[in-house]
């Protein structure tokens, strides 16, 4: 199903909520646009016009410190005005609507929101609702999407792995639960990876988990097997409290990543991990800070693709002219 | 009293097997006759029904008009006027009303506000267990000699099987109906999707087949044990038909019906996040929809029911998840119900058997056939009528229906209740 609602009339990213019918070329535009920035942060000045004038609201219904650091740093090299709003401790805790939270942000004339929330589909809501000239970037919503740290994620296998086509990847751990799991699959699939590997137990796999386009395995030493690219997924500890899981230390033993199970990949694959770790639950502290993980290459390259999302959902109000 | 005569109609009456062009004679309240020409008769008012459908008035197995402490949703008040042009003369008010229907008081207070709503007739479905809470019987017995046609647990668990068992083999001993939409609490895991590929894509929570089979057939079980007359209600998968066909073939008193949105919409439908598809039991695959269209033509499932559950708009504004479950939806089910004639699902005498005769027998009720001595609960409708579902047609005060916009075919005309005529068109 495409979602057109992310998309102006001229086939421009309006709103970006999910990779989800998205094509190619506008992946390749995102990561090329984000290589344009990537170098800035070299620079003396970090800092480009880009958005200056207009004002960006991090709408934070779900706490996170990395993921709205980097949109706030993103917005601020564009040099936006950029408001940071903690919803899980203010507003809908007295009992606000998400409905009436937007509409009083609109009312101050914000120009982009940034939203994080627990709930799936809640970035499509307010899109739907908010003023036209107001972008909506999803920062993670529920179970759904996470399309910024996909693009990320892509951007850093592009500069290690230019070469989508001939690449096997293989996502480890909570695929159930994991917005960021979806938005991976759709993105290296789009990118025309040769093959998308889920490696995870039963209780941690979403019915017709490969419908996603994917193929199964339930055992991380067979799973593992050609693969160019490993990502591992946080470990939530409620997984065990909710009966999905017997123990960390045992989730560790079949899933977990050490050294000597990352050798049965290829050679060269690196590791990635979208963060914050769980050491000794769903990696190894020798793999997660060893020489093929990429993990801090991921934290780096967050800010560039946030920017290069921010700047061309923008374009519609001229400001990359 | 006035004395009523519906002229060149097509008469559709599944109970008495008549189906051709003639007169229907209403005199105090009551058929008279039927296609058989009364000379004598001098009616007061004549419908000219011409090119239209003269057939029972419609009895919804389950509806919720919220009203009471929902009246921001809907009120009796606006809901009858709906269930009228949608050619409804009785419904069931599922329990789950606020305040609960757990004690004759509320059962009273609810009958009190159907007399004062006038028409259709409105039966309450008594609370199974107090506050619904699935751990204590509630006073079954009071509440029917209150009014309560049924009893039902609505959509709320009961704790355990035991007390399921007890409720059921006491209502069996007071001969009350048990209305039962099968789900396991646990397995349903507060899912708001089917466990599918759709809810997969969108990272929806979602409750799977088996919450509803598996407590179907605990259900099935426990009716065999109790001799309890059970009515399983708003089936929607394909292993619960196969399920209620084989307890019938075993001999099982039940009976079972659909929602009819259930035997239009699928998953696929779900626009992403479209919160006016957000309904409970889940909308399921296409092989499910088949299967419960092939239940209904086989007669599996005996009555089509609206799930009626208007919403204010409030309630359909969030994310998918937190939105509440439910449609507006009586004034869809004549065209929705002709869409499957015409799809040769099921014949036209079979579609209004579903929507009178066959749940009037569910309820065991002296209606649902327009049979002389009858209450003249009678419905008219013009087959072909096409008309769009927009603000100034939609009587109910819940516009929480994904048909909204659409145009649709069939629209009732007349609707009669004890002879008065309660809606024209």
């Amino acid at each position: 199903m495409t979602d057109n609602l992310q998309l102006n009339a001229e086939g421009k990213l309006k709103h970006f909520l999910t990779i989800e019918g998205l094509s190619k070329s506008l992946l390749t535009e995102i990561l090329d646009t984000a290589e344009s920035f990537a170098g800035m942060s070299e620079h003396q000045v970090k800092k480009v016009p880009l958005l200056r004038g207009k004002t960006i609201v991090n709408l934070f219904f779900e706490n996170s410190t990395r993921t709205r650091t980097t949109f706030e740093l993103a917005a601020t090299r564009l040099s936006a005005d950029v408001i940071n709003m903690n919803i899980a401790t203010s507003a809908t805790s007295k009992g606000e609507s998400l409905l009436d939270t937007i509409r009083n942000l609109e009312a101050m004339f914000v120009d982009m929101f940034v939203v994080r929330h627990a709930l799936s589909g809640a970035a499509h809501f307010i899109a739907q609702q908010t003023a036209p000239h107001i972008s909506v970037i999803n920062a993670g919503d529920g179970q759904h999407a996470h399309p910024t740290q996909a693009m990320l994620d892509m951007f850093t296998i592009r500069q290690l792995k230019p070469d989508f086509s001939s690449l096997r990847v293989a996502i480890i751990g909570d695929i159930l639960h994991s917005r960021v799991a979806r938005s991976e699959i759709h993105a290296l699939n789009t990118l025309g990876a040769a093959e998308v590997r889920v490696i995870a137990p039963k209780t941690l796999l979403p019915a017709h988990v490969e419908s996603l386009g994917v193929t199964v395995s339930h055992n991380l030493t067979e799973g593992l097997k050609d693969i160019d690219v490993v990502m591992m997924l946080r470990l939530q500890k409620e997984r065990m409290s909710s009966a999905l899981l017997p123990s960390e230390s045992e989730y560790f033993k079949c899933f977990g990543l050490t050294e000597e199970k990352l050798k049965i990949a290829k050679p060269d694959a690196i590791v990635m991990h979208p963060g914050p770790i769980n050491r000794g639950v769903e990696i190894d502290s020798k793999v997660a800070d060893g020489p093929q993980s990429v993990i801090l290459k991921q934290v780096s390259n967050g800010v560039a693709v946030r920017m290069a999302v921010m700047a061309m959902a923008m374009q519609k109000h001229g400001a990359m002219q | 009293m006035s004395r009523i005569r519906i002229d060149h109609g097509r008469v559709i009456d599944p109970a008495n097997n008549i189906d051709r062009v003639g007169p229907v004679y209403i005199e105090g309240g009551k058929i008279v006759s039927v296609i058989d020409e009364l000379p004598g008769f001098k009616p007061d008012t004549v419908i000219n029904a011409e090119n239209q459908v003269v057939c029972p008035g419609f009895i919804d197995l389950s509806t919720r008009l919220r009203d009471m402490g929902h009246s921001r949703k809907a009120t009796f008040k606006s809901e009858v006027i709906a269930a009228a042009a949608a050619g409804i003369t009785t419904l069931c008010l599922q329990p789950d009303t606020a305040p609960v229907i757990d004690t004759p008081a509320v059962a009273e207070l609810i009958k009190d506000l159907a007399e004062k709503a006038d028409y259709p007739q409105i039966y309450a479905v008594g609370a199974l267990t107090q506050k619904l809470e699935g751990m204590e019987l509630s006073s079954m017995l009071s509440l029917k000699q209150a009014g309560c046609i049924a009893v039902g647990n609505a959509n709320q668990p009961v704790k355990n099987l035991l007390i399921l068992r007890r409720a059921m083999e006491y209502a069996a001993s007071h001969d009350l109906l048990m209305m039962f939409r099968p789900n396991d609490f646990w397995l349903s895991n507060n899912g708001c999707a089917h466990e599918g590929v759709v809810a997969t894509r969108y990272g929806l929570p979602s409750t799977p087949e088996a919450a509803e089979t598996i407590a179907l057939a605990q259900c099935l079980e426990l009716a065999e044990l109790t001799g309890c007359r059970v009515h399983f209600g708003q089936l929607s998968c394909k292993r619960s038909v196969i399920k209620i066909h084989q307890a019938k073939k075993y001999g099982l008193k039940v009976s079972a019906d659909v929602a009819i949105h259930q035997l239009h919409l699928t998953e696929d439908d779900m626009t992403p996040f479209d919160s006016a598809y957000h309904v409970m039991p889940p909308l399921r695959t296409e092989a499910d929809k088949q299967y419960l269209r092939k239940g209904l033509s086989a007669s599996t499932l005996n009555s089509i029911c609206s799930d009626h559950q208007p919403h204010d708009l409030d309630a359909k504004l969030g994310a998918f998840p937190e939105t509440e479950p439910g449609m507006s939806s009586m004034e869809t089910l004549l065209p929705l119900m002709l869409k499957l004639v015409k799809e040769d699902v099921i014949t036209l005498e079979q579609g209004i058997a579903c929507l009178s005769a066959n749940p009037a027998r569910v309820l065991r009720l002296k209606s649902g056939a327009l049979t002389p001595g009858f209450s003249a609960d009678v419905c008219i409708f013009d087959p072909e009528l096409d008309w769009q579902v927009n603000s100034e047609n939609w009587k109910s005060q819940g516009i929480n229906t994904p048909f909204w916009g659409q145009t649709l075919k069939g629209r009732v005309t007349h609707t009669l209740q004890a002879g008065k005529i309660i809606h024209r068109l």
